[in-house]
């Protein structure tokens, strides 16, 4: 992994990508509800060779006060890469690019949250990335979003988030590293599954009209998938033992 | 639809028609969608979900066991266990002639002092209002906090208190519960004590599952043979 290989095969004549998945196939992906005790909420994901840990804190004071808001409550994202999360080691301090990643999952998570109903407070997610391997962004949205599910904050509905791509002239799903850095295009979305609403879509690279409206259905086929999985681990969690 | 209860999460949709949504839904289009983690109802008309987690949200009339965080020369400020904290005037303590140059107020409550109190007032422009003006309520000189997670405290109480009764009887203990989630026990043996924080603990962690109550009388019973 890591480094650039000129000679990979992003699609072989069988339609297989370099990684052995198929066109529209997904990574494996594993998520779990809770597992931090501290946190009010928490959530873990494994999304391929993607390891994320999202911990959530909230709805409380805020601190310093001036950012607190008489209307409604404030939500705080951090996003932060361990610096052994990459080959080369990353220096831990908050880079150009994870900032915006903090933005950008902090936008996607806010239509969803009702942060109106609690004036002068902030929840803050903080999520923290063990290791990377391309699509961390959608991954660390998707595990957030159980995380708050798993704190009780209020919210319209789960955001679950995937990538889609373009490599060797094709619509792909799941875009991993290698197809990130070789591939033609990168569309990372966040959908809202019940409401049927996008809250984040990027695009890096270039796609005609049609590529990028079977890029978007595509992206947001893999996010029904990741929803079943965020379902699930919520429902393990809070109602794995039940009898009803 | 029958009146059925549905474990939902987030975005779940509980279902569709003319029905008031209650706590922890919200209406979109026709559809009634649940905003947290736990278990709807359906009554005649209206939907609710019961929350599974959660913090506490503060509520007029709601019972709380706040603990005194710190105080100014007119009034004290109450950890309840909630985003907010919990204002308690000092009016409220020392009657109507209360002076802020004759009173002080730690003569009264010092801080790590733990209050039985109930929520006064509360909307979202100011901290709720807490008094302690009442039977019942004030300062809490003895027995032993115990901390669940607000949203069970309606199952550790039970249908008309039921819960709560038998592992009173059972323990002999006298158990004074928060809706923040705090809890108070007092007992006269050490026993009764621990059985009785054993059984709430035990609420806690089991409170989804159905027979809870036949659980609880069963670990009751059993630690009381041995």
């Amino acid at each position: 992994m890591g480094g650039r290989d000129t000679t990979l095969v992003l699609l072989d004549e069988n339609g297989i990508r370099c990684d052995g998945r198929k066109v529209d196939e997904p990574r494996r992906i594993m998520i779990k509800a809770g597992g931090l005790k501290n946190a009010d909420g928490s959530a873990y994901i494994e999304f391929g060779d993607n390891k994320i840990l999202v911990g959530v804190f909230g709805p409380r004071d805020v601190h310093p006060k001036h950012m607190s808001n008489t209307d409604t409550g404030i939500l705080r994202v951090r996003y932060h890469m361990e610096p052994f999360s990459v080959t080369e080691r990353k220096n831990p301090a908050p880079s150009r690019r994870e900032i915006e990643i903090s933005k950008v999952i902090k936008e996607a998570l806010e239509p969803a949250v009702m942060l109106e109903k609690f004036p002068r407070t902030a929840v803050d997610v903080f999520i923290e990335v063990l290791q990377a391997d391309g699509g961390t962004r959608c991954a660390a949205l998707s595990a957030a979003s159980v995380a708050l599910a798993d704190a009780g904050i209020p919210m319209r509905d789960m955001v679950a988030a995937c990538a889609a791509g373009k490599a060797a002239d094709t619509i792909i799903l799941d875009v991993n590293n290698e197809e990130d850095q070789a591939g033609q295009a990168d569309m990372p979305i966040g959908y809202m599954p019940s409401l049927e609403k996008i809250t984040l879509l990027q695009l890096d690279g270039i796609l005609s009209p049609a590529e990028y409206k079977k890029c978007v259905e595509t992206g947001i086929h893999g996010c029904k998938i990741v929803y079943e999985l965020q379902k699930k681990a919520l429902t393990d969690k809070y109602f794995g033992n039940g009898e009803k | 639809m029958e009146n059925k209860r549905k474990y939902v999460i987030p975005g779940d949709v509980i279902t569709t028609g003319p029905y008031r949504p209650e706590q922890n839904v919200i209406l979109d289009g026709n559809k009634i969608i649940s905003t947290t983690i736990g278990i709807s109802e359906i009554f005649d008309d209206s939907i609710k979900v019961i929350p599974l987690t959660g913090k506490y949200i503060p509520k007029i009339d709601d019972l709380v066991i706040g603990k005194v965080i710190s105080h100014t020369s007119l009034s004290w400020e109450l950890d309840i266990n909630s985003c907010y904290v919990g204002f308690l005037p000092a009016q409220d303590v020392f009657g109507r002639d209360f002076s802020a140059h004759a009173d002080e107020l730690t003569s009264k409550l010092k801080s790590g002092d733990l209050v039985a109190a109930r929520i006064a007032n509360f909307d979202r422009t100011r901290d709720p209002l807490v008094t302690i003006a009442d039977r019942d309520l004030g300062k809490i000189d003895s027995g032993e906090l115990v901390k669940i997670s607000p949203s069970k405290v309606p199952r550790l109480i039970g249908k008309r208190g039921s819960m709560i009764q038998m592992i009173e009887i059972a323990t002999g203990a006298a158990v004074t519960i928060g809706q923040n989630g705090w809890i108070v026990i007092s007992a006269e043996t050490p026993e009764g004590l621990l059985k009785a924080k054993k059984a709430i603990q035990m609420v806690d962690e089991k409170a989804h599952v159905a027979n809870l109550t036949d659980q609880v009388k069963e670990m009751l019973e059993s630690k009381g043979e041995s």
